[in-house]
């Protein structure tokens, strides 16, 4: 086990004050397809600011859980609350516009489109122009003093011409889908550049190494601005050191106030960044505590025999 | 064989690409230049006179076709294919049926524009109007559009639910019921006797016409190119925004796209409206041309062919498309000897191409955005994972 020496887990970030509030909860959530039982009669809550882990064995029921909150199925019975708030039966564009975003297990990118429009597609969804704003951009804002045109030429004709374009934007504002198309590229940059992938930002996300693909996907979540943000085996095909590098990246997410919820088969990397873990098995939940409890439990170390504990 | 002609074919697409890159990395006025350059050759064209050229004339062939009258269908194909691009190519809806809409844009030319049409004649009868009244061209113009587009609308409502081949058999449907409608309803389009008597910009048609006549097809030309020349700015708009990011993002993996914000129905029906609204214009410039129409020339074999330009030609690219568009209202008019063989030949290539390069002839690349000095500034900055 040469992993355990050399990647020594991270030591764990002391919880935050006591996160009273419930960010999210699922209530007795049941979902069947046909004979099969995906989820069993499923409740449990994330609390604000909190990093939860989800584990189980293969075919537990952790991404269909992903698939119900974010309005991709349609639970048989029972509920998800988001903020107080019923969230099932709601469209996916309108769950992830509330505030839940996710990654998808097996890589799902926009592969023709560019690392940098991939996220940009994230933080469209908090802007309005549509149609009509985009063709004709008549609807005008009035712009910050940075976001108007800048007089850089020195003299001449340029100078004149670009001084005409500054008193113009001054007097009639900006077109809104100037301002939000700008917007909406410095922000996905600035997202690329958070995950450590900005320097291939043009590139096309197909062309893109595996691990940018995985990290491009956080990314584009994260441009949606979500509260709580679902990581479906972020870290799967990585190797030890990628692995610490991305429990580094977790921890800065919920730091910017994100709350996260994180699929993971590595029971070493879930116990490290994790405050809380629930257990799912056959579509039931087995357990649910603080990692060390939940380590300890019999149930999920009878669940996980035989599944030699992954990398640990 | 095919392997060799593969690797022709790489080579080829290399140096085509190369292009592309090469293109934008030019500065922008070398570009702007070099477009204006490019459109001003645009209009010259029905005048092609430049020695070593001229064979491209299609009346340098004995009993060729009217040169102008080639461009302008030419260009109305290429209108077609612009909106039909949308559609196809942005969206990734495979709509089979976009001659429904050509038709109802000429159709509706046709019957508010004619004094022949049976509609003009009612209004006339009604409110007691002189026999010579219809609707004027620029507002049938309107009419034309919006009607194109609110049929999109209606079409696209109930079956933009539906997912790839059931949306093609739908539209499939869409196109032959808009053809035997026009066919049957005699009361209104006259049936398979045809409307006459279309209107241009200058009014019903008449000897007395000075610039859009039925004998000098140049001017109808130029009003054409021009509209594409518009159209393709207004596209250009909607591709790079939020609207033409929604409609990639669809294409390339709809329930992804849904989790990540966009609304799948909303843009999906946009993309229907607009292509829908394009195909009527085309249509609509189409039946002034002629002046007159009739349900036979709205087959589905016309579909079809559009269809063969956006996919032939390299779906999501609008250079793509228009080439495409251009080849295959071209080619068969200066090469005479394949006319006959025209649908053999279009087959052929249809199959040759999906072999080939399935991407078309010029395949969509993104436009790398243009990043000022945020891509050195991203190379500068630390990778902090
Ligand atoms: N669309 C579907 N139709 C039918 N059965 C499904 C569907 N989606 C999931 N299932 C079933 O639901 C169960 C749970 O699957 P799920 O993908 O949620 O497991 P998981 O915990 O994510 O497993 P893994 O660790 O392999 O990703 C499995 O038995 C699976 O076969
Ligand atoms: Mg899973």
């Amino acid at each position: 086990m040469s992993d355990e020496t050399n990647n020594p887990v991270a030591p764990k970030i002391p919880t935050q004050p006591v996160p009273a509030k419930n960010l999210l909860e699922i209530d007795d959530v049941t979902l069947r397809f046909g004979g099969v039982v995906a989820l069993n009669g499923i409740s449990f809550e994330i609390k604000e600011g909190e990093i939860l882990g989800l584990i189980g064995p293969n075919g537990a029921g952790k991404t269909t859980c992903f698939n119900v909150m974010t309005g991709v199925y349609k639970p048989t019975s029972g509920a998800v609350r988001f903020r107080g708030e019923r969230v099932t039966g709601r469209k996916p564009h309108q769950i992830s516009r509330l505030g839940i975003s996710r990654t998808f297990q097996n890589i799902r990118l926009f592969p023709e489109m560019s690392a940098l429009e991939n996220v940009m597609v994230g933080t469209d969804s908090r802007h309005k122009t549509s149609v009509p704003g985009a063709l004709f951009r008549l609807y005008r804002v009035r712009p910050k003093e940075e976001e108007l045109p800048q007089v850089t030429a020195s003299g001449g004709i340029v100078r004149t011409w670009q001084q005409v374009r500054r008193g113009f934007a001054k007097t009639f504002g900006l077109s809104r889908h100037i301002l939000e198309e700008r917007a909406a590229e410095d922000k996905a940059m600035e997202l690329l550049r958070f995950v450590g992938i900005a320097d291939r930002a043009n590139d096309e996300a197909r062309n893109l190494p595996y691990g940018y693909q995985r990290r491009l996907e956080i990314a584009r979540a994260l441009g949606t601005e979500p509260k709580l943000l679902c990581l479906d085996e972020p870290a799967a095909g990585f190797n030890p050191a990628e692995k610490e590098e991305l429990l580094g990246l977790i921890r800065r997410i919920r730091d910017k106030g994100v709350t996260v919820l994180l699929i993971e088969h590595d029971m070493r990397l879930v116990m490290g960044v994790t405050d809380r873990i629930v257990v799912l098995e056959f579509g039931s939940k087995i357990a649910d505590g603080r990692p060390e409890e939940v380590s300890r439990d019999p149930r999920v170390i009878a669940a996980y025999l035989g599944e030699p504990a992954d990398a640990a | 064989m095919i392997d060799k002609i593969r690797d022709l074919d790489r080579r080829r697409a290399g140096a085509l690409h190369s292009v592309g890159d090469r293109w934008r990395a030019l500065p922008k006025w070398q570009r702007g230049l070099t477009f204006v350059a490019f459109v001003a050759f645009i209009y010259y064209l029905p005048l092609l006179g430049i020695p070593g050229l001229t064979w491209l004339r299609t009346d340098s062939i004995s009993g060729g076709s009217n040169w102008a009258g080639v461009l302008f269908t030419c260009a109305v194909y290429v209108l077609v294919a612009i909106g039909l691009n949308v559609v196809i190519g942005l969206a990734g809806l495979l709509d089979l049926g976009y001659i429904g809409f050509f038709a109802i844009g000429a159709y509706a030319v046709a019957l508010f524009g004619s004094v022949n049409s049976p509609v003009v004649k009612w209004f006339q009868a009604e409110f007691d109007l002189p026999p010579t009244w219809a609707v004027t061209w620029a507002i049938c113009a309107f009419i034309a559009l919006v009607m194109a587009l609110i049929s999109g609308v209606i079409l696209g409502w109930p079956t933009l639910r539906l997912r790839g081949d059931y949306l093609a058999i739908v539209t499939l449907g869409f196109g032959e019921i808009i053809r035997i409608v026009a066919r049957n309803m005699e009361g209104v389009t006259r049936g398979p006797q045809g409307i006459s008597a279309i209107p241009g910009p200058e009014g019903p048609p008449s000897p007395d016409n000075q610039i859009f006549g039925l004998i000098d097809i140049k001017p109808w030309y130029w009003l054409a190119i021009t509209v594409v020349l518009l159209m393709v700015f207004a596209v250009r708009r909607l591709e790079n925004s939020r609207v033409g990011r929604s409609w990639l993002a669809i294409r390339e993996d709809e329930d992804a796209a849904a989790v990540m914000g966009v609304y799948p129905f909303k843009f999906k029906l946009w993309a229907f409206a607009i292509g829908a609204a394009l195909g009527g214009f085309a249509g609509f410039l189409f039946a002034s041309r002629y002046a007159f129409i009739d349900p036979t020339q709205f087959n589905v074999n016309l579909s079809i062919l559009f269809v063969a330009m956006v996919v032939v030609g390299g779906s999501g690219n609008m250079v793509g498309v228009s080439v495409g568009a251009v080849l295959l209202a071209y080619l068969p008019e200066r090469f005479r000897e394949i006319a006959d063989y025209r649908w053999l030949a279009f087959g052929l290539a249809m199959v040759l191409v999906m072999i080939l390069r399935p991407q078309g002839l010029i395949p969509s690349k993104r436009r790398a955005r243009e990043l000022k000095d945020r891509a050195a500034e991203a190379e500068e900055a630390p990778a902090h994972v």
